[in-house]
């Protein structure tokens, strides 16, 4: 028997395990998934709680009701990795794993204690996350009966997972203030590392015009250096101050410390790998999917799904002995919700931008490209229901998983 | 592609004023893109960003990010906004010759 071990049982690693089990021949593969926590949350879904758009309820399912049939699902956090070895130790009974082929997939989270006076005594009183449970749920408690003020939402440094996620967070902030009768009591910025709202030039000048319709003010290049919790200042290392009422934050994403104990990671722990195979350049049983990978595309589930497919097909192919493809372009789709009822979408890769135009899909589409509308919301909508039916299943979307120029005006 | 002479030499620039062949630089061209940023003479930790960037950059084949360059010089933020104020990413890919820095989508 062959062994494959999949390290993290979130969105790449659960469908890498689903499409694998497909693909592979399972009375030649053994395949093992590891995880340390039982329940996968629905990320993208975290965004829509403090505007009381979802409930807790809305984003949370076992792990376990989507690790298919065949593969043993281990619950431990893990120790260290021995990629030299070929093995994995895990915490739970000192278990050993060894593995002919490793795929790491243990993700990107949050890490405030990295910024000083972020999480300290006024975490989550009046400072905020919205990419943990925990501080979504909080920020809306205290959205309830919080009277205005100046909002300010700050992104640490990228990369972050969901790079529209602010955005969606500043114009959904816009529609539920006004929705309260608050708006003008609300003042809303933004401060971003980033030289404009967005990371690509045209996208940027799109979603800034969007924010600026909306009266949400934009700080660019600020790279935060501190939080003044007390006197409610954000301050930048070029010494620039904004002050605060509320301030939610994006705090530095980093990957899975047990990559830094296994020496495999860069600067924020996150592996570098082939960009287009997701092998590890220096271990060739090693692969790494979904946010974890030190790849220069979105950490996004919708890369991560893409991705998996490209990934799955080319594993199948490696393992019978013949050399990978270069099949993965960096293809992203992302709707971006916008309030009101409309959201955008965007879809891009390595090599290009997103552009604007329209993105045909028979049935559902075309949803319009980088402009509002309300097919773009109702995909939105819909896709947490495909998330956790059909695409943590592994089963096929009729979405290639290649980016195509057609309907992008250019 | 236009060119401009800088401290003698006639390289090839981006419409932002970055070399694009980073095997143009020189040493002296550096000293003159310094100034039009701003800085008057560079310090010996200056040339250790520079340097250590152009070796980053001739293996990964893009400019570091600010916090590769203080996890690879152990310089720290603070100090590398002392050594090139406002936006040190943009300044330090300028002076050493190299692209300008692009943020992941």
């Amino acid at each position: 028997m062959k062994k494959l071990v999949i390290l993290g049982a979130g969105t790449a690693g659960t469908m890498v395990a689903n499409r694998l089990s497909h693909l592979l021949d399972m009375s030649e593969w053994k395949i093992t998934i590891v995880d340390q926590y039982e329940t996968h949350y629905y990320q993208p879904g975290f965004l829509f709680i403090p505007f009381e758009m979802y409930s807790k309820n809305d984003v949370i399912k076992p792990k376990r009701d989507f690790i298919p049939a065949g593969v043993e699902l281990i619950m431990s956090p893990i120790d260290v990795i021995e990629p030299e070895q070929n093995r994995v130790k895990l915490v739970k009974d000192n278990r050993i794993l060894n593995y002919d082929f490793l795929v790491i997939a243990t993700g990107a989270k949050i890490n405030p204690e990295q910024t000083t006076g972020l999480q300290e005594h006024e975490w989550h009183k009046s400072i905020f996350d919205f990419y943990t449970i925990e501080g979504a749920v909080a920020l809306a408690k205290h959205l309830r009966n919080w009277k205005g003020g100046r909002l300010v939402l700050n992104v640490v440094e990228n990369p972050i997972k969901c790079p529209v996620a602010p955005l969606e967070f500043l114009m959904l902030a816009d529609w539920f203030f006004q929705k309260q009768g608050m708006r003008e009591r609300v003042d809303i910025t933004y401060a971003t590392p980033l030289p404009g709202a967005f990371t690509k030039p045209i996208a940027a000048r799109y979603l800034g015009d969007i924010l600026d319709q909306k009266g949400v003010k934009v700080e660019t290049e600020f790279m935060i250096e501190h939080v003044d919790p007390d006197a409610k200042k954000i301050v930048s290392y070029d010494e620039r101050e904004i002050a605060y009422d509320l301030l939610v934050s994006v705090p530095l994403n980093m990957g899975d410390p047990v990559i830094a104990r296994a020496g495999l990671g860069d600067e924020l722990n996150f592996v570098p790998v082939d960009q287009h195979t997701f092998l590890s350049p220096k271990y060739s049983n090693l692969f790494v999917l979904g946010d974890a990978a030190a790849v220069p595309t979105s950490k996004a589930g919708s890369v991560a799904h893409f991705a998996v497919e490209c990934f799955a097909e080319n594993f199948v192919r490696y393992t019978d002995g013949l050399e990978l493809l270069p099949t993965f372009d960096g293809h992203a789709n992302c709707f971006i919700e916008s309030g009101f009822g409309k959201g955008l979408l965007i879809d891009f890769n390595y090599d290009v931008e997103p552009l604007p135009g329209r993105y045909p899909l028979p049935g559902a589409g075309p949803f319009t490209l980088l402009q509002e509308s309300e097919v773009n919301h109702w995909g939105k909508m819909m896709f947490r229901w495909m998330y956790w039916n059909i695409l943590l299943k592994g089963q096929e979307l009729p979405l290639p998983a290649r980016m195509s120029m057609a309907g992008k005006w250019h | 592609m236009a060119t401009r002479t800088i401290a003698g030499k006639t390289v090839q620039v981006n419409d932002e004023g970055f070399l694009t062949v980073p095997g143009e630089w020189t040493k002296e061209i550096a000293i003159e893109i310094a100034k039009e940023e701003g800085i008057a003479e560079l310090a010996a930790n200056h040339w250790k960003i520079i340097e250590f960037s152009r070796q980053d950059a001739s293996a990964s084949g893009k400019s570091p990010t600010l916090r590769r360059i203080t996890t690879g010089t152990g310089i720290s933020t603070k100090d590398l906004f002392a050594l090139f104020p406002k936006g040190p990413a943009k300044k330090v890919a300028r002076i050493a010759g190299l692209g300008k820095p692009e943020g992941c989508v």
